[in-house]
């Protein structure tokens, strides 16, 4: 029975540890936020991350990268998680490198995947068109003579992005495009909720671009790469709800209400409470996700789609909830409670909303268990 | 990661499994027919609990000198991972070897321990654990039965409550105040006691839910020797920590109970609307949900069973165990019942979805979340032990026991 990270992939965890808390402290974050949209990333510590080699931990050697696989990435999305950083980490590797890493063809991975382990590159996965899911049937951006048209939002990152893996409809069917961002791309920052993570409107006009090598049908590979995903930001929320807990923790023993620390009352220490069982139910979960996701197991969509609920809801609760162990406090500006919020919510919708993973999952369950 | 036993454990679990396929029946292989009765079960429960001890496998942690088999926590694991698939009787001796005779072995005086661990572990002794009252549940330390002195003896009156098997147990432990004149948890102090002593009245509870697994136990000037004492007088509380730190490893999963799995039929079956029930969107939800907490609740146990396996000592994740599973089989058991819609009322093995299970773990499951530290006390040991909060403000303990409010 192992199911637990080696001794190295737990260093390893332990120096993007200390590199994030030295580099990318709240006050990096903060000055990203005050940026409006200027400053749309922490380029100090993206560029730090860069040099360590974390941008090609999973990438193959043969594309310039360290060769090791997704349990490295699982321990680095963790600490990218929990220090709530500003950087496009998770489009560029998570979805744009492990789309070509999975699907590419050896001429496409030279050109590209290379750049993004070595991050000359920075790539995203451009998927929704508006504020509804994306589905096989509604996509409207069309891929046609080697050229894409059409509008996506919201693009993670692609406002800074160099390349996307855009889903198409290539003549009625679904599929996969690579597309250089430097000719024939519009590119507008959107307003979020997080706008420490900068998201943009892609508005192509025909684009050149060249289909996902050998992805087959396109949705599944699509899926496959979202399955992928929702293991590793399952790992960013995880790191992500356990920073909020010590945040409210932190507070809970400090603050003094009634004459007490407010950690004294039940009240605190049982939402505390509820935040650890949350998150350790998520790490449960997100573990199983990354032994499936580095076995390819068969057991992979059950075990993405449960770290991904689990995740969001573990995430999400920590964020609202050290809020509320604050105060009124916890509501202002200048409280680095926000970043935890916002950013919270954001990962539990980006790769798709937890009511959407939920009923991937029980179609799954349903097929597990046949009638 | 994988889920594979290492080499040493493989070999172990061989072992294992060629004792039970040579002396026990696999469960599959058991005719439904074949439900023994109550005494049955007391008698066949002995005679396996001896097998076990003399092949190595009761007690397996503990020492040899002690009747058991020096094993590690791992062995412990993987026996009862293998037992679990064989039909064999059981859950009589678990307060009893889980809880009572590790206290007796690290209080107790040394001809007691020459006298009761071994033929516990044989199973030819049973065991109870006398806590809880009617005044002191989750807050034991405000118990009253009391124990004065008389020569060189004590005499106890008073009464326990929810006492698991006191009607078939040999001996118990029994914790009472032999001071009231000091604060609550000064003033206690803990024996083991001869359950067939005259004055013991042992009287079963019927549960809510029809069952009777526990007792209330009344004591009328019983008398216990000074020698039959464990720990200090005064100290009782330091003894009874020892008890109640084994306990919330001791109270059980909720087997057989109906889970996500059986969910899934029952929604295939039932209706919304006229539709199928499976594909109602407020039923898929809460089926992922329970889904993603049962597969939550299973990864931390093998969290837990990595940690064992390497030899090192487990998180306090286990913790979050029983918080989440009482809660789930209480809203689980009660939404099956939905399902049902009117019929959910029916509690029929013959009539009801899978023989009743979802009434039966819907009623069970009230008594579940109290069991073993309600699911409040056990949110403070989060926050306490793991999370390292305050403790809860005691406006009782400088206040002499008997000089305290006491409520109905």
């Amino acid at each position: 029975m192992n199911l637990d990270f080696s001794d190295d992939q737990k260093l390893l965890k332990e120096q993007v540890r200390k590199f994030l808390a030295d580099k990318s402290p709240f006050t990096v974050t903060r000055r990203i936020l005050n940026a409006e949209g200027a400053e749309p990333y922490a380029k100090e510590v993206w560029k730090g991350l860069v040099d360590m080699g974390l941008t090609g931990a999973a990438v193959p050697e043969a594309y310039g990268g360290l060769g090791l696989g997704a349990l490295e990435l699982c321990v680095i999305a963790e600490e990218l998680g929990r220090s709530v950083a500003a950087v496009p980490f998770s489009s560029s590797i998570y979805l744009a490198a492990e789309a070509l890493r999975l699907y590419g063809s050896e001429a496409q991975k030279q050109q590209w995947l290379t750049k993004l382990a070595s991050g000359e590159a920075i790539g995203t996965l451009a998927v929704g068109e508006g504020t509804f899911a994306a589905s096989p049937k509604n996509i409207k951006t069309s891929f046609a003579g080697g050229k894409v048209s059409g509008e996506k939002l919201p693009v993670p990152d692609g406002d800074i992005a160099d390349l996307a893996i855009v889903l198409v409809n290539a003549g009625g069917k679904p599929a996969l495009a690579i597309v250089d961002l430097s000719a024939n791309v519009a590119k507008e920052v959107l307003k979020t909720i997080d706008p420490t993570r900068s998201h943009a409107r892609l508005t192509f006009k025909d684009a050149p671009a060249e289909l996902l090598g050998e992805q087959g049908d396109g949705w599944a590979a699509l899926t496959r790469v979202l399955e992928g995903a929702a293991v590793l930001f399952a790992f960013e929320q995880v790191g992500g709800a356990e920073a909020a807990l010590e945040q409210a923790r932190g507070y809970a023993m400090e603050r003094y209400a009634f004459g007490r620390l407010i950690g004294s009352y039940q009240a605190i220490k049982h939402k505390l409470a509820d935040m650890y069982v949350k998150k350790e139910v998520a790490k449960s979960n997100a573990y199983y996700g990354a032994m499936m996701l580095n076995d390819e197991g068969a057991e992979l969509t059950e075990a993405a789609a449960a770290s991904r609920i689990a995740g969001s809801e573990a995430y999400v609760f920590a964020a609202q909830e050290n809020i509320q162990t604050h105060g009124g406090i916890g509501f202002t500006w200048e409280s680095d409670a926000q970043f935890h919020y916002r950013r919270a919510k954001l990962l539990a919708l980006t790769i798709g909303s937890p009511v959407q993973w939920k009923e991937k999952l029980v179609r799954q369950l349903e097929a597990k268990n046949a009638a | 990661m994988d889920f594979n036993d290492t080499p040493e454990e493989a070999a172990y679990r061989a072992e294992v499994r060629a004792w039970l396929d040579k002396n026990a029946v696999r469960k599959e292989n058991v005719p439904a027919s074949e439900v023994p009765g109550r005494g049955d079960v007391l008698r066949a429960s002995k005679a396996w609990q001896a097998k076990k001890a003399d092949a190595g496998y009761a007690c397996i942690t503990w020492p040899k000198e002690w009747g058991g088999a020096g094993g590690s926590s791992i062995h412990n694991v993987i026996y009862s991972q293998e037992e679990s698939n064989y039909a064999v009787p059981g859950g009589v001796f678990a307060i009893g070897l889980g809880m009572c005779i590790p206290t007796l072995m690290s209080w107790g005086p040394e001809e007691a321990k020459q006298r009761y661990v071994k033929p516990a572990v044989r199973g030819e002794e049973i065991w109870c654990q006398l806590f809880s009252e009617p005044a002191g549940g989750s807050d034991v330390a405000g118990l009253r039965t009391r124990a004065e002195r008389d020569g060189d003896d004590w005499v106890i009156n008073g009464q326990k409550v929810w006492t698991s098997g006191a009607h078939y147990s040999d001996f118990g432990i029994v914790v009472v105040r032999t001071d009231p004149t000091v604060p609550k948890h000064k003033g206690l102090t803990m024996f083991y006691i001869d359950m067939k002593s005259p004055g013991i009245e042992v009287r079963p509870i019927k549960q809510m839910s029809g069952g009777s697994e526990f007792n209330e136990v009344f004591f009328t000037n019983v008398r216990v020797k000074d020698s039959q004492r464990l720990g200090k007088v005064g100290e009782g509380w330091k003894v009874a920590l020892t008890t109640l730190m084994n306990e919330r490893l001791a109270v059980g999963g909720n087997q057989g109970n109906a889970d996500v799995k059986e969910l899934i039929s029952l929604a295939r079956e039932t209706n919304i609307d006229g539709e199928a029930a499976i594909g109602n969107g407020a039923v898929r939800e809460r089926i992922a949900d329970w889904y993603v907490q049962a597969q939550g609740l299973k990864f931390t146990r093998f969290r837990t069973l990595t940690a064992l396996s390497k030899g090192q000592t487990p998180g306090p994740e286990s913790s979050i165990s029983k918080i989440i599973a009482a809660k789930k089989m209480q809203e689980l058991g009660s939404f099956g019942m939905d399902l049902q819609d009117m019929g959910g009322v029916i509690r029929d093995r013959e009539i009801s979805a899978e023989g009743a299970a979802y009434q039966e773990q819907w009623l069970g499951a009230a008594g579940y979340r109290i069991a073993g530290g309600t699911d409040e006390i056990l949110r403070n040991i989060v926050a306490e032990r793991v999370l390292g909060l305050p403790s809860d403000i005691r406006v009782d303990k400088d206040i002499p026991f008997n000089q305290m409010p006491k409520g109905k």
